[in-house]
């Protein structure tokens, strides 16, 4: 049992923060009756996602997260909603009223599944070292053995930028 | 009682974060009418899945690195998916004054 007035103690503090974080904007990001609420609370929670993987040694993939996701990601989708969402509240028309609870169901089912299959497992244990994955482990991989794979995303990149402005573009000059 | 501020030396931990993200953001992504309602259900859905390669990365993993890469590479698809989508978004906003799932409706047969 770990003492609360510790390092540790106050790092598992901190980490049940991020987790309450994670779920609670995913919460709410998925709930919330507004669009711009749900934009907001999707950023806190790629924070704490972000969080999370600094607990798993992965400085520089925490940074990328806040960069890409929250940075670009959620302020892109902010860009969207000022742009398409209609400006009165439209109410809302429930197709089915089954919907909801089976949503509800189903995504119960596949949590209860793949938790059960996570704790269920027998992980073959392994030791960690302390100095695997730096970032120059990340940069020596990626400019060696997923050369390839780096190029291509780069051209995937290229392509969805010219794709998005040409449909974005399209019908403006009526 | 098991020691609650050691939750993140566990790979339960985690996995289970991963599978929670998941299902939510498949709730999302049946449950919400609007389009990018659907699409912030679809990141959800993404960031549950880097969550699981980063924590097998971390925890069983024999190259340390791999795991880290396919997140990166996740999150460069997702920007790219994220572009695309907004865009289509807009430009059936554009034909139809709306964003409500239900309004677009002239594919359906």
């Amino acid at each position: 049992m770990i003492s609360l007035f510790t390092v540790e103690g106050l790092s598992g503090l901190l980490f049940l923060g991020f987790i309450g974080l994670t779920l609670a904007g995913a919460l709410i990001a998925t709930n919330a009756r507004s669009l711009i609420r749900s934009v907001a609370s999707l950023a806190l929670c790629f924070l704490g996602v972000a969080g999370l993987y600094y607990y798993l040694n992965s400085p520089f993939v925490a940074l990328m997260q806040i960069l890409i996701y929250v940075g670009a990601v959620c302020v892109t989708i902010i860009f969207a909603v000022m742009l398409a969402e209609s400006s009165e509240l439209k109410q809302v028309t429930r197709r089915n009223v089954l919907v909801g609870p089976l949503a509800f169901l189903v995504s119960g089912l596949l949590v209860w599944g793949l938790a059960g299959l996570a704790l269920k497992t027998e992980w073959l244990s392994f030791v960690y070292l302390a100095n695997w994955g730096k970032v120059e482990d990340l940069g020596q991989s990626l400019l060696t053995t997923y050369s390839m794979s780096f190029e291509l995303i780069s051209v995937v990149l290229l392509v969805a930028v010219v794709g998005s402005l040409v449909l974005a573009r399209a019908g403006r000059d009526k | 009682m098991m020691d609650i501020l050691e939750l993140s030396n566990s790979l339960h931990t985690y996995l289970i974060i991963a599978a929670l993200l998941f299902g939510i953001g498949i709730y999302g992504l049946v449950q919400r009418q609007t389009f990018i309602g659907m699409l912030i259900s679809a990141e959800l859905i993404l960031s549950g899945a880097s969550l699981n390669f980063m924590a097998f990365n971390h925890f069983l993993a024999p190259d340390p690195t791999v795991g880290q890469l396919f997140t990166l590479f996740i999150m460069a698809i997702a920007a790219a998916e994220a572009a695309i989508a907004l865009s289509i978004i807009i430009a059936v906003y554009r034909n139809y004054k709306s964003i409500d799932t239900e309004d677009v409706k002239d594919l359906q047969g």
